[in-house]
């Protein structure tokens, strides 16, 4: 079995490693470095428990090979706040939004990805957005209302940031 | 019927305005899960870990001729490759236990490995170890079995035909048991008396489980202390730590269980199935840590699926209303083999036939059979979904038939006094079902609903469903202990198994209520069968009332000791000592006061009088004596597309009475999730096997597991019934959702498509078998 040497940055780390052509990128992740946030439910891309953001992108981490994302910059659950929870992890405990919390990660970083693209989704939105995360515990709605609730807080975030950044003063770093 | 569950400790102060036991207190559960922090089984890392993988069979029943694992024994990176060949020559005993109580027959148990035979595909027959999970799958498919096939049987009606194949020699009708709950005679007569009798088939679909972290163990031998460690996704620590002694022959004394974070349950998980005991096996064999995990496929080929119920049932009706009797007779697939006591759950699935109405006579008559499928264990609900689901499908059918609003002919019928004992044994212990019924129709404004037009602007039917339930909770014992430290901290220890319910939140609830110790002082724990007296596990809707009154009486052994230590410390008679807010207090004889804390630490230092032991913890084994039942009422109103069979739901609306909740927040989550999987069975679940036995619905690309789109927003009501069967008042809420939402969905597509003259669709609703029904309807 053909081996490649592949860089990734993982939650901001960078990771070097050795997989063989076939190892997907969700073992990679768990086996070989650690990083156990996303969970196999399917192997079949259907469940979305091992969902992680690539480059931005919400990717089912078991339909993707390791090789396929040499030098790509990968995001866990582990990665989204530096201490405590980010608005969205927020949002979920808020609305008792998980149970079990296998399906959990991999929610987070689909509700990611389409609060980039849409960040204010009707209820019809979201549901279509995750449907290739399944939730086994929870019946959904309260997922639903933890995406809603989060789209208004980071939308109110925004707002109070753009309101700095009108201020020269207090103009963000980059 | 509300007074009878005490609300304040036994010693006369009063548990506060701050009582957090009714509070939706937020979930600490969640940061560790949020952040992938929690580690679940396969997260399990290990020095030298190994992989173990299954070769399963291709056949669903075949003789083994063969099994040849020299090509992969040879491969590289395997360690070792298992058959039954070598268990047997281990002389561990390596089958699964089952009960065989009542049976017909006497079948064998599961064996970890096929020994000469395979009675379903996907059966294990090989075990491959090898350094990595790819290497093990490798080595597994290169293992060569040669199969003798023999003829197979899928359907429980078929397997009793005479020509049928035979899946055990001693069971040449394939029925291991037959069994009958209630009076025949009278149920006989009652049908006979009645002005009208409705019938229905009904078949109550096979469903797989789905949680959604498969099943998984990481086994440990330590030769030094000839000790096993197996940390597995289980809801029962103790009852596998039972199985896996059964199936290994070891004492329990030298096996510990743990479960870590596990992804879900619903019954899938506390049934002992090959994988933890092979892994379990080749780590004693080994040497090394053995890590199994099983892929999605192999849980729905192997692992244990639910329901699968066949049953023709009649209603006896008066012209008034007054229904009569119930006659109801079920084939029950019970698969290829049995495990721990699923061969009898057919036994007692009747039990809960009565729904909530007073039916004088009731027969029921049940054949628990085998095939050449899957075995059928407990899926969430158990028995109770496939009962209510008749009687709700033959009330709502007499509805119709004799014209009656199905809401009214319900509260004609139901139990308005309590405790009262159904014709099939059943003894409900508290309810108010017509406020429950009243409640459920005002919100969902059923008036509004049932007057709406046959059909709508879309040209799409419409109809309105109805299911009342009861759900039988509770039962057996559970240990909860409360262990008070030093500095006044405490630590709770419970033998049932969170994975999901919330427990470390509602038991540091309840405990911080009962020992006035500050909520956040109190840490939780559940799954290690090593730090928790022997317990029994979550199932059944049982952890709030036994796990939750063990801590609670644990709780309140402690509070009374403190008191008493306090007194000492106080220098007053235990009768004048007051706590409150956290401090001991005796006004009539000292202005000094004591804290928990202070009174923990007399209780490991020089503070403890004579006579009385040192230390501040109590040990509970509660045991739940009388079932409680909960109860409630949901109601489905939907649209169907006679174009597509596109069936929508537009409101659900589900009440509940559960008795006093713990934590109404986490309630309704347990409603809404177990709706969500009533749903899924009513209209997209459905395991099919082909006639050779090969399972067509073997991934989630087949098997429909309900999606964001699927589910409806779910309106949760409630009302609350104390039980008078414990201290805490409260009953079971973990099934309900499975129990009322299939019914009251079937119901109200039967009332949708009434016009069209359909009186019957069986689940699952798809549109393609809706759309059949409507064309054949039209011709």
């Amino acid at each position: 079995m053909a081996t490649h040497d592949i860089t990734l940055t993982v939650n901001g780390a960078a990771e070097s490693l050795t997989v063989e052509s076939r190892t997907l990128l969700v073992h990679a992740l768990r086996d070989d470095l650690g990083y156990t946030g996303p969970n196999v439910g399917c192997e079949s891309g259907k469940c979305g428990a091992c969902t992680v953001e690539v480059d931005g992108d919400a990717v089912k981490s078991c339909t993707i090979l390791a090789v396929q994302t040499d030098g790509s910059d990968v995001r866990t659950a582990a990665g989204l706040a530096d201490e405590g929870l980010d608005p969205v992890q927020q949002a979920f405990h808020d609305e008792h939004g998980l149970q079990c919390g296998y399906c959990t990660p991999g929610m987070l970083a689909t509700t990611h990805q389409l609060l980039d693209e849409n960040p204010d989704p009707s209820r019809a939105e979201i549901r279509t957005a995750l449907k290739g995360n399944v939730c086994r515990c929870t019946g959904y709605g309260n997922i639903v209302d933890a995406v809603e609730t989060a789209a208004d807080r980071l939308a109110e975030t925004d707002d109070e940031s753009e309101a700095r950044a009108d201020a020269p003063e207090l103009e963000a770093e980059d | 019927m509300t007074d009878d569950a005490p609300t304040d400790p036994p010693d006369g102060t009063d548990a506060g305005s701050d009582a957090l036991v009714g509070e939706s207190v937020d979930r600490r559960e969640d940061a560790a899960l949020l952040t992938g922090d929690a580690t679940f089984t396969d997260d399990v890392a290990a020095a030298d870990l190994t992989y173990l993988t299954f070769a399963r069979s291709d056949e669903a029943h075949a003789a083994v001729e063969s099994v040849d694992a020299s090509a992969a024994e040879s491969m590289d990176g395997v360690l070792a490759v298992y058959t039954w060949d070598d268990v047997a020559d281990s002389g561990v005993p390596g089958v699964l236990p089952i009960s065989t109580h009542g049976l017909d027959c006497d079948p064998p148990g599961h064996p970890i490995l096929a020994r000469d035979r395979v009675r379903y595909q996907g059966q294990p027959v090989a075990a491959v170890v090898a350094e990595d999970r790819y290497r093990a799958r490798d080595a597994a498919d290169a293992v060569d079995v040669e199969y003798d096939p023999l003829p197979t049987v899928v359907d429980q009606r078929a397997a009793q035909e005479p020509d049928a194949p035979t899946v055990y020699d001693d069971a040449p009708d394939n029925v291991a048991a037959v069994s009958e709950l209630g009076d025949a005679e009278a149920t006989d007569e009652a049908v006979a008396a009645a002005d009208h009798v409705v019938e229905v088939d009904l078949t109550n679909n096979r469903l797989i489980p789905n949680a959604l972290e498969p099943r998984a163990a990481v086994a440990r031998w330590d030769a030094g202390d000839e000790r096993l460690t197996v940390e597995m996704t289980t809801q029962s620590p103790h009852g596998h730590r039972g199985k896996l002694s059964t199936t290994l022959g070891l004492p329990e004394r030298a096996i510990r269980v743990v479960a870590p974070s596990v992804g879900g349950g619903f019954g899938h998980k506390g049934h002992h199935h090959p994988g933890e005991a092979a892994a379990a096996f080749a780590a004693m064999d080994l040497g090394d840590p053995v890590k199994w995990t099983a892929t999605r496929s192999e849980n729905y080929l192997a692992g244990a699926h639910g329901r699968d119920h066949r049953t023709t049932a009649e209603l006896a009706v008066d012209d008034d209303g007054t229904i009569r009797g119930l006659r109801v007779e079920t084939d029950a697939n019970v698969g290829g083999y049995g495990l721990g006591g699923s061969l009898s759950m057919p036994s007692w699935y009747g039990s809960l036939l009565a729904s909530q109405y007073d039916i004088p006579a009731i027969h029921c008559e049940t054949r628990a059979v085998f095939t050449n499928t899957a075995p059928i264990h407990s899926y969430r609900g158990a028995g109770r979904p496939e009962a209510n689901y008749v009687t709700e499908r033959l009330v709502g059918a007499a509805a119709r038939e004799l014209g009656f609003d199905p809401a009214e002919l319900r509260r004609a019928n139901q139990i308005a006094e309590f405790p009262h004992e159904t014709a099939v044994g059943a003894t409900y212990d508290s309810g108010d079902y017509e406020l429950g019924l009243d409640e459920a129709l005002d919100a969902a404004d059923w008036a509004d609903l049932r007057d709406r037009p046959d059909r709508d602007d879309d040209g799409r039917y419409l109809g309105v469903g109805l299911a009342c339930y009861v759900e039988s909770t509770g039962g057996g014992h559970e240990s909860g202990v409360v262990r008070a430290h030093p500095d006044g901290t405490v630590t709770v220890y419970a033998g049932t198994h969170s994975h999901g319910q919330g427990h470390g939140t509602t038991y540091a609830q309840i405990v911080a209520d009962e020992l006035g110790v500050d909520y956040d002082a109190i840490d939780v724990n559940e799954g290690d069968s090593d730090a928790t007296p022997t317990g029994t596990g979550t199932f059944g809707s049982r952890s709030t009332i036994t796990g939750g009154n063990a801590v609670a009486e644990s709780a309140r052994a402690v509070r009374e000791k403190a008191r008493e230590l306090a007194a000492n410390l106080l220098d007053a008679p235990v009768e004048a000592v007051e706590y409150e807010n956290g401090e001991f207090a005796a006004p009539d004889h000292t202005d000094e006061t004591r804290t928990f804390a202070d009174v923990a630490e007399a209780a490991y230092g020089w503070g403890v009088p004579e006579g009385m032991d040192p230390g501040l913890e109590a040990t509970t084994f509660f045991e739940q004596e009388e079932t409680a039942y909960t109860f409630g009422t949901h109601v489905a109103a939907v649209a169907v597309d006679p174009e597509t069979g596109a069936v929508d739901i537009e409101r659900y609306v589900a009440l509940d009475d559960c008795g006093e909740r713990v934590n109404p927040t986490i309630v309704e989550g347990q409603v809404e999730g177990g709706v969500a999987q009533g749903i899924g069975q009513a209209r997209y679940e459905g395991a099919v096997y082909a006639d050779d036995g090969t399972l067509e619905t073997d991934s989630m690309l087949d098997y429909a597991v309900p999606r964001s789109f699927h589910v409806p927003d779910i309106q949760t009501e409630a009302t609350v019934t104390p039980s008078p069967t414990n201290d805490l008042g409260v009953k079971g809420i973990g099934e309900a959702g499975t129990i009322a939402a299939p019914p009251a969905v079937v119901n109200a597509v039967c009332d949708a498509l009434d016009p069209l003259g359909i009186a019957h669709v069986d689940m699952p609703l798809t549109e393609e078998r809706v759309w059949t029904a409507i064309r054949e309807a039209e011709q």
